[in-house]
C-alpha cells in the first residue's frame, strides 16, 4: 500500500528531519507516528502527500512513485485532517464535507447524496448540512474533518494530531468512533500523534520516532513486552509498562496452580471436611486422571445433602474453563462480566492446571499500583 | 440660493458627474492593480514589506507635486488625473489586500492545499473571499480619500468639483467654494455607504454570523 525507501529529508539549512527511513505500510493498517516533537513524524506524513518534498529516496503508493503524479491530484486521492481542523469558515457543513468532490466536478445531487451519506457515519442530524462551522462545537467540527477526508472514499488518510486540540472527554469519544470507523472501512490511516495512549489505543503498528530516525516500528503489544531500547523504555513511561503487563500476561503465568479439588466419586463428607480444612465454598471436581469434569458448591450440598452420597450427584457440569495460554486481560474481562468467583485453568485435553479467583486479580492490581514489589524490598535492604 | 442654482445648476450636476467618474475609474484602476499584487505579495512576505514601505514613501509626496510631475509625462486633462489619484488608490488597497490574505486562518489554507486544491483555488475559493471584509477596509477608505484628492484634478484640467472650489478661492466667492465641496462631501458619504452595502452583500453567509458572534 505504502512504502517508504531510504527516505531522507533535509532542508537547506543543513538540518535534517527525517534519515534513511524505510517502512512498508499494508493496506488496512492503522498506523500511528510517534515521537517527541522534532522528531520528523509530521515531516514524514507530509511527504507521503508532498507538502513537504522528499530530499532523496522514494515513496510509493499502491507500488507507484508519488514523484511521477501531480501533487495536486496526488492529495485529492488522500484524505487529510489536521489538528487545526480548518473548515472553511465561509462554507456549509455540506460544501465543506464535499470539498474535495467539488474540486473534482461531482454533479450536485452526487455531492448532497454523499454528504448525508456520511453525516449518519457520525450519528449526527441532517440539519447540520445547512450550518456553518462556527455553529458547531470542536468536537462536531471535528468530525465533519473527518467525513470530509472521507468524501471522495480514498483508501489513504492522513491524519496530523487530529484529536490534539480537543478536551480530553471528545477525544476519547472521537476516538473510539474512530477506530470503529477505519475497521468498519478498511482504510489505510497514517496517523500523526505524541499521545502514547492514544497511539496505543488506537494503532495496529505503532512508529516510534527520534532525531529523524525510527527507532521501534511494531505492534503496540510488541512495544509493551519487548521495548527496543531504553528510549522507548523511557518514552512509554514505568506505569505504562507496568499498566501493559496484563495486556501481554498469560492466564497461566499468575494462576494458582494447586486448586482445591475432590475426585470424581468421593462422598459428600469428605467434600465437606476439604472445605473445611482448606477454607473454601466450592471444589472443582476432577476425576482420576485429573481431567476437569465440574463443580461443586456448599449451598448446593446444603440442599441436598439427604438426597446425595457423592459429589458425582450433585456436581454442576457446565463449568467455564480457560487455557493457560489466553491472555488476561481477556479473561479478567470474562470473570468479571459473569461475576464469577473463579475460573479453572485447563489444557487442551481438560487436565485441571490451575485456577484464577478474583484473590489472584486483587494481587494483580496490587502490584500494579505498588510496583512488582522489588522497588520496595530494595529501600528496605538499603535501609538495613 | 435659487438664484445659484438657475446660474450654475447645470454646471454643478456636470462636475459632480466628472468629480464622481474620475474618482471612480481611479478607484477601479487601484483595485485591478492592488488586489491581484496584494495576493501575490502575500507569497513572498520579505519582499512584501519592503514594497509596502516603498508605496509608503510614495504616497507621502504631496498631491499637488504629483499632480505637476505627471504633466510633463502624460499632459494635462482627465486621464492624467486620473493616473495621478490612481497612484494614490494603490497603498490602502495593496496593504490591505496583503494583511487580509496573510492573515487567512493558516489551517484553513492547509488543509485545502492538503485536500488537494491547487494555487488558484486557493486564491479563488479561500483566501479571497475570507480575506475580503479587510480588503474591502481598504477599498472603501481609498475612496473616500480619493474624492476628496480629486478636487486637485481641477489644477491639470481634469475637470470635476475642484473647478468651482479654484473658481470660488479666485474670484473669492464663498459660494462657489461651497458648491464644491458640499456635493463632494456627499458624493463621499453615498460612496462610503453603498460600498459597505456591496461589502455586506459580498462578504459570505458563514462569515457573517461568525462576526456577529465573535
Amino acid at each position: 500500500m505504502l512504502q517508504f525507501n531510504h527516505v531522507f529529508k533535509t532542508y537547506s539549512d543543513g538540518t535534517s528531519a527525517v534519515k534513511d527511513l524505510n517502512l512498508k505500510i499494508n493496506k488496512g493498517e492503522f498506523v500511528c507516528f510517534i515521537g517527541p516533537s522534532g522528531c520528523g513524524k509530521t515531516t514524514t506524513m507530509k511527504m507521503v502527500n508532498r507538502l513537504i518534498d522528499i530530499t532523496e529516496g522514494s515513496i510509493l503508493v499502491d507500488d507507484k512513485d508519488i514523484k511521477d503524479q501531480d501533487a495536486v491530484e496526488l492529495r485529492r486521492s488522500m484524505g487529510y485532517v489536521i489538528q487545526q481542523i480548518g473548515l472553511m469558515p465561509h462554507m456549509t457543513i455540506k460544501e465543506n464535507i464535499v470539498l474535495v468532490g467539488t474540486l473534482l466536478k461531482w454533479s450536485k445531487e452526487r455531492k448532497d447524496e454523499r454528504a448525508r451519506e456520511l453525516l449518519k457515519l457520525v450519528n449526527m442530524p441532517e440539519e447540520y448540512l445547512d450550518k456553518y462551522p462556527h455553529e458547531l462545537s470542536g468536537g462536531q467540527q471535528q468530525r465533519i474533518g473527518v467525513l470530509r477526508a472521507l468524501a471522495v472514499n480514498p483508501p489513504l488518510i492522513l491524519m496530523d494530531e487530529p484529536f490534539g486540540a480537543l478536551d480530553p472527554i471528545t477525544r476519547d469519544s472521537l476516538q473510539e468512533e474512530f477506530k470503529k470507523l477505519q475497521k468498519e472501512l478498511n482504510k489505510t490511516i497514517i496517523f500523526v500523534t505524541h499521545d502514547m495512549d492514544e497511539a496505543l489505543k488506537l494503532a495496529d503498528k505503532v512508529v516510534i520516532m527520534r532525531d529523524g530516525e525510527v527507532v521501534q516500528a511494531d505492534t503496540p503489544e510488541e512495544i509493551l513486552r519487548h521495548p527496543a531500547n531504553e528510549f522507548v523504555e523511557e518514552f512509554l513511561g514505568r506505569d505504562r509498562l507496568i499498566q501493559g503487563k496484563p495486556d501481554v500476561t498469560t492466564v497461566g503465568q499468575i494462576m494458582e496452580s494447586s486448586p482445591v479439588t475432590a475426585q470424581t466419586g468421593a462422598t459428600l463428607k469428605s467434600a465437606i471436611s476439604t472445605m473445611r480444612d482448606r477454607h473454601v465454598d466450592s471444589l472443582l471436581v476432577v476425576d482420576s486422571n485429573n481431567v476437569l469434569q465440574g463443580y461443586i458448591d456448599i449451598e448446593a450440598m446444603n440442599l441436598n445433602y439427604k438426597k446425595a452420597n457423592i459429589v458425582d450427584d450433585l456436581m454442576e457440569t457446565d463449568v467455564f474453563s480457560v487455557s493457560g495460554e489466553s491472555l488476561l486481560r481477556d479473561t479478567v474481562h470474562k470473570i468479571l462480566r459473569r461475576g464469577a468467583a473463579y475460573v479453572p485453568v485447563v489444557d487442551e485435553a481438560y487436565h485441571l492446571e490451575g485456577i484464577v479467583t478474583r484473590a489472584t486479580l486483587a494481587n494483580l492490581v496490587y502490584d500494579t499500583i505498588w510496583g512488582d514489589g522489588k522497588e520496595l524490598e530494595e529501600k528496605v535492604a538499603a535501609a538495613e | 440660493m435659487m438664484e445659484f442654482f438657475a446660474e450654475h445648476g447645470n454646471e454643478l450636476v456636470i462636475k459632480t458627474w466628472e468629480h464622481f467618474y474620475i474618482s471612480l475609474a481611479a478607484m477601479l484602476l487601484g483595485v485591478i492593480v492592488a488586489v491581484p499584487l496584494g495576493v501575490l505579495l502575500s507569497r513572498v512576505p520579505k519582499l512584501a514589506d519592503r514594497l509596502i514601505s516603498f508605496v509608503g514613501i510614495l504616497q507621502t509626496i504631496p498631491s499637488l507635486a504629483i499632480l505637476a510631475f505627471f504633466i510633463p509625462i502624460v499632459g494635462i486633462g482627465k486621464i492624467p488625473a486620473i493616473l495621478a489619484l490612481f497612484f494614490y488608490s494603490l497603498l490602502p488597497i495593496l496593504r490591505n489586500t496583503y494583511i487580509g490574505v496573510r492573515d487567512v486562518d493558516q489551517g484553513v489554507v492547509e488543509a485545502g492545499k492538503g485536500m488537494g486544491m491547487s494555487n488558484w483555488q486557493s486564491v479563488l475559493k479561500m483566501e479571497l473571499p475570507l480575506s475580503l471584509p479587510v480588503i474591502m477596509a481598504g477599498i472603501r477608505l481609498s475612496t473616500v480619500y480619493l474624492i476628496g484628492w480629486a478636487a486637485l484634478a481641477a489644477f491639470i484640467g481634469g475637470g470635476g468639483l475642484g473647478d468651482f472650489i479654484f473658481d470660488g478661492l479666485n474670484l473669492y466667492q464663498p459660494s462657489l467654494i461651497l458648491a464644491g465641496t458640499i456635493p463632494a462631501t456627499i458624493l463621499a458619504v453615498i460612496a462610503d455607504r453603498s460600498l459597505a452595502l456591496l461589502e455586506s452583500k459580498l462578504t459570505p453567509e458563514g462569515l457573517k454570523d461568525s462576526y456577529e458572534a465573535a
